[in-house]
């Protein structure tokens, strides 16, 4: 008979802190920039250097760590990582090992089994290192310290996840809150967010976990997802078969949809862990927790919650609403500046988010100012402009950020609704669609929309659809009673 | 006067009142190095003609239009070759910098450049400060100017010969665990070593970061309170730098030591201290209680611990510290390798010398896995309580007296056969490095071999004024006694 297995998984996550300077040195954290342009001697690692720590990311770190339930530490202590690689200036990072900034945590996730929580281990503040490339052509390896010394969090959880899909929700919840605390943006793509997943198997009903693995290299949600159903399966097959599963670290590549070993556990490097003689213990005072607790905003739940109540609006619409806190915000200013959540949350929902997908756009790229689509929503209302006309301005909107108003004036697209007008372009299309006309009178309800049509098209676009509507009605079947 | 006889004070005083001119006082310098460095060696690098008469023409000017007014304006000094300068090579006496030039300058020299001081040379020292007789040099031995037979002592044992032989009129070393003290001693010099976090260790080239302190070293007391006031002050670049209350260390200098609380550890005395520095110490004693000061004999506990908990501690940090020279960024690179690893391995091994490779192991293994309880933090443990020893002497007593060496400077060549030994002769100068505390060493006579002697001078943190108080008294009360 075969045996039934449960999947135990934790996970260690780098979060890139986005402070505008390093965490021991004032460089700035800018992505990309001419290699070794964003360096000084202290990230370089040049001999008598020392490093300062930079307060901002100590704010940063606490404010992650506030949000994921966790105890802190104080004073908390920074320790040397002794290893060699070029990418590390010093050959040592300094992370923190004995004394890391925060502890016991949890976070909430929601999958389709239910919500569930996710203990967090400790949290604790680190340096990047370098960026190594290999110039194959050339056959040298070189050396970019632009990211050395950039600020880290490192989030180990407690193994409380059971499959990949709990690895993904609870991703996404620490990638919301870290986007809504704007400590961090968290692309997975291009690094600012990082997973090691260390993953056992267990026959179900035991107790005791079994020999883990951890895996690197996971560059998306869905090659997680994949790493962690290959690696599940290679465990099950090896403890299957009577073999052991041997405790190592193993590289994902998802190109072949396979995982190697890259060191195991006897390999495994001593890393000489101390404190750092160059820093000082970090005392963090309960006023400042306090301020910092205060200050924390509101997260994509509260909104949602609050968007359902307050506005009426659908879960749908709120969960698309709130997917990035810099959408939400839109959405909450774009509603204060009209006072028709409604409306501004259809605009967020349909235009914002189609624009932006036909364009690749992420939403932290939308940047039009929100009292420019509050003004359009409050002249569409008004009946100023037809809708049609609305989506051009919009677009407008949206590349451009014009001022609607303004727009709509110099493009002449306000809905003309001079009635003596509209009977006069009437008119002319009854007259010169005698054959529609005829159609019309002979019951083709259809011929109706085309005159309509034809009548905006003289109008360029700017009539009021609703009264040409009802002026052609009026006409057609006036004339229709004489004959 | 003889520019030989003269102190950098005097020096000062004649430049800032135009009877010297800073080209001479220059001039003179370099004829001294001409004539004794073949013999001395006590200079790693002397600055090049070119850029000396540009600073000398700088000085000049800025004396004139008053922008230096401080003691030391326009007075020829040399640094240690472990603190970083821009103009020259800071090599720490290593293979490994031979042609190493730092791309910043240390706090230390930007505040004597500030101070109008025209830094002739970088002076030889034991490779990296690992040494007690400036023989582990890769650029050979210093001798001693007062017996060339002898060592000078160590580390700072280049600087302590040029000024003991007038190559400069004073000098910076760095003190660990009694590297500026001494070789102070062995020169007939005088030294200090400042309350760690007085100077800035921003651009000294760490060997144990929680020990590493600069201080000057110049030919009597008052000069010393002179360089200390030009080179202290709060440093945010150095996090372990103290924002003190006090900096001037030439106030009150003369006041002379009535009503003194003076104790002497009789451990100090003990078996093993040479017969004539005992008696020294004893004279200075009486001398001081002649002048008004309470002298009083004491035991100070746990000094048996000062040895092997400063060794660990030391040689644990700087097998970190001395992770950044790799062959990568910066210094030497072996010549042929096939990979990373070898690259690493070669240029280590072959740019290293055989006392740094010594403590790097010593270093790695205390702090590895398994072995980091049982003696790092034992040691960090009895430093803690080697300091408590201290607070309870100070709670008595206003200044300390004692030994600075067991014995006089030994001859070249003696004591790297026995490098146990050689550490044990830091047994009086290493637990001010592990309390924090500042000391002077003051020239007190000589022995029989005509060698010098010097006195050690320590008090609690932060207390150098009462050092330079007891000091100058004896040096005044030596120069009476000459007259």
């Amino acid at each position: 008979m075969k045996k039934e297995y449960e999947t135990i998984i934790g996970l260690e996550v780098h979060v890139e802190l986005a402070t505008k300077t390093k965490i021991f040195c004032g460089c700035s954290t800018k992505f990309g920039g001419e290699p070794n342009t964003h360096t000084c001697p202290v990230c370089t690692g040049m001999p008598g250097a020392l490093p300062v720590l930079n307060k901002k990311v100590v704010e940063y770190a606490l404010r992650a760590g506030l949000a994921l339930h966790c105890e802190v530490n104080s004073p908390c202590l920074f320790d040397r990582k002794n290893y060699f690689y070029p990418d590390n200036p010093q050959n040592y990072q300094i992370s923190q090992l004995y004394l890391p900034i925060c502890h016991d945590g949890y976070v909430e996730i929601e999958t389709a089994s239910g919500k569930k929580n996710i203990r967090i281990h400790e949290m604790h503040m680190e340096e990047d290192a370098g960026k190594l490339v290999h110039d194959e052509w050339s056959d040298c390896s070189l050396v970019d310290y632009n990211r050395s010394g950039i600020p880290l969090i490192e989030i180990v959880s407690e193994p409380d996840m059971r499959t990949a899909a709990e690895v993904v929700a609870y991703l996404e919840k620490l990638r919301s809150i870290m986007q809504y605390l704007e400590v961090s943006d968290c692309k997975l793509q291009e690094g600012s967010m990082r997973a090691d997943v260390n993953l056992s198997v267990r026959e179900k009903g035991t107790l005791n976990l079994g020999t883990r693995t951890e895996m690197k290299n996971l560059n998306s949600f869905k090659a997680i997802t994949r790493a962690i159903e290959n690696e599940r399966d290679r465990q099950i097959e090896l403890l299957e078969e009577g073999k052991a599963v041997i405790q190592e670290t193993r590289r994902w590549d998802d190109n072949k949809e396979y995982s190697y070993a890259m060191r195991s556990k006897e390999d495994a490097k001593d890393y000489r862990y101390f404190p750092d003689p160059d820093l000082m213990p970090v005392n963090i005072e309960e006023e400042w927790l306090e301020f910092l607790r205060k200050n924390q905003p509101e997260f994509a739940e509260e909104k949602r919650e609050r968007y359902q109540k307050e506005f009426g609006l659908s879960k749908y619409d709120v969960l698309l609403l709130t997917e990035s806190r810099h959408l939400a915000k839109l959405f909450e200013e774009t509603t204060k500046f009209c006072g028709m959540p409604k409306q501004a949350a259809n605009w967020m929902i349909g235009e914002t988010l189609r624009l932006a997908k036909e364009r690749g756009m992420e939403y932290e790229e939308i940047h039009f100012s929100p009292q420019h689509l509050g003004d359009l929503i409050r002249i569409v209302q008004k009946g100023e402009i037809n809708n049609r006309n609305a989506k051009k301005v919009f677009e407008k909107i949206f590349y451009e950020d014009i001022e609607p108003s303004l727009y709509i004036k110099e493009h002449g697209m306000v809905s003309v609704k001079d009635t003596k007008k509209l009977a006069q372009a009437v008119e002319e299309i009854i007259a010169q669609n005698s054959k529609a006309v005829e159609e019309y009178r002979e019951g083709k309800q259809k011929t109706f929309g085309f005159l309509v049509g034809q009548t905006m098209r003289t109008m360029h676009g700017n009539a009021d659809p609703e009264m040409v509507r009802e002026i052609l009605k009026q006409k057609l079947d006036r004339r229709a009673d004489f004959s | 006067m003889d520019m030989r006889d003269m102190t950098a004070m005097e020096i000062g005083k004649e430049i800032r009142e135009g009877r010297i001119r800073v080209g001479e006082a220059v001039e003179f310098c370099m004829k001294q190095i001409e004539e004794k460095e073949p013999k001395l060696n006590a200079f790693i690098s002397v600055c090049e003609k070119e850029r000396l008469q540009k600073r000398i023409a700088e000085v000049e000017q800025g004396i004139k239009d008053g922008v230096y007014q401080g003691g030391l304006a326009g007075v020829p000094v040399a640094v240690k070759d472990n603190i970083c300068t821009v103009h020259m090579p800071t090599t720490c006496a290593s293979r490994m910098l031979e042609h190493f030039v730092s791309p910043y300058q240390a706090e230390v020299v930007r505040r004597l450049e500030n101070a109008g001081a025209v830094i002739i040379g970088k002076t030889n020292m034991d490779e990296f400060a690992m040494g007690s007789t400036s023989e582990t040099s890769a650029f050979g031995p210093v001798k001693n100017p007062c017996n060339p037979e002898h060592v000078p002592g160590g580390s700072s044992g280049g600087s302590c010969a040029a000024v003991s032989s007038g190559e400069c009129f004073y000098a910076l070393g760095s003190d660990t665990g009694g590297s500026i003290r001494q070789p102070s001693a062995y020169c007939n010099v005088a030294g200090m070593k400042p309350t760690y976090g007085t100077v800035s260790r921003y651009g000294l080239i760490a060997y144990g970061s929680s020990f590493d302190q600069i201080g000057p070293i110049a030919r009597n007391v008052e000069d010393c309170a002179c360089i200390l006031e030009t080179i202290a002050g709060y440093d945010r670049k150095d996090s372990t730098c103290v924002k003190r209350d006090v900096y001037d260390f030439m106030d009150g200098i003369k006041s002379g030591v009535e009503g003194l609380r003076i104790g002497i550890p009789e451990e100090y005395l003990k078996e093993g201290l040479q017969k004539e520095i005992r008696e020294a110490v004893k004279k200075a004693a009486e001398w001081l209680k002649e002048c008004g000061a309470k002298i009083e004999y004491f035991s100070l506990g746990l000094t048996e611990y000062t040895i092997p908990s400063y060794y660990l501690i030391a040689c644990a940090q700087a097998s970190s510290n001395l992770e950044r020279f790799d062959g990568v960024k910066y210094g030497f690179r072996a010549k042929e390798y096939e990979e990373l690893h070898e690259m690493y391995k070669k240029s280590r091994s072959e740019g290293f010398g055989m006392e740094v490779k010594q403590r790097i192991l010593l270093g790695s293994f205390v702090l590895s896995s398994g072995y980091y309880d049982a003696y790092y933090l034992k040691a960090l443990r009895a430093r803690t309580q080697i300091k408590q020893e201290f607070d309870k002497a100070f709670a008595k007593y206003d200044v300390l007296l004692g030994p600075v060496t067991p014995t006089t400077a030994p001859p070249l060549g003696e004591s790297l056969k026995d490098p146990l030994a050689m550490y044990l002769g830091d047994i009086y100068t290493v637990p001010l490095n592990l309390a924090g505390l500042p000391g002077m060493s003051l020239p007190f006579g000589v022995d029989g071999k005509n060698l010098p002697i010097g006195l050690q001078i320590f008090a609690d943190c932060f207390q150098e004024k009462k050092i330079l108080r007891t000091a100058y008294t004896l040096e005044r009360a030596q120069q009476r006694r000459e007259q």
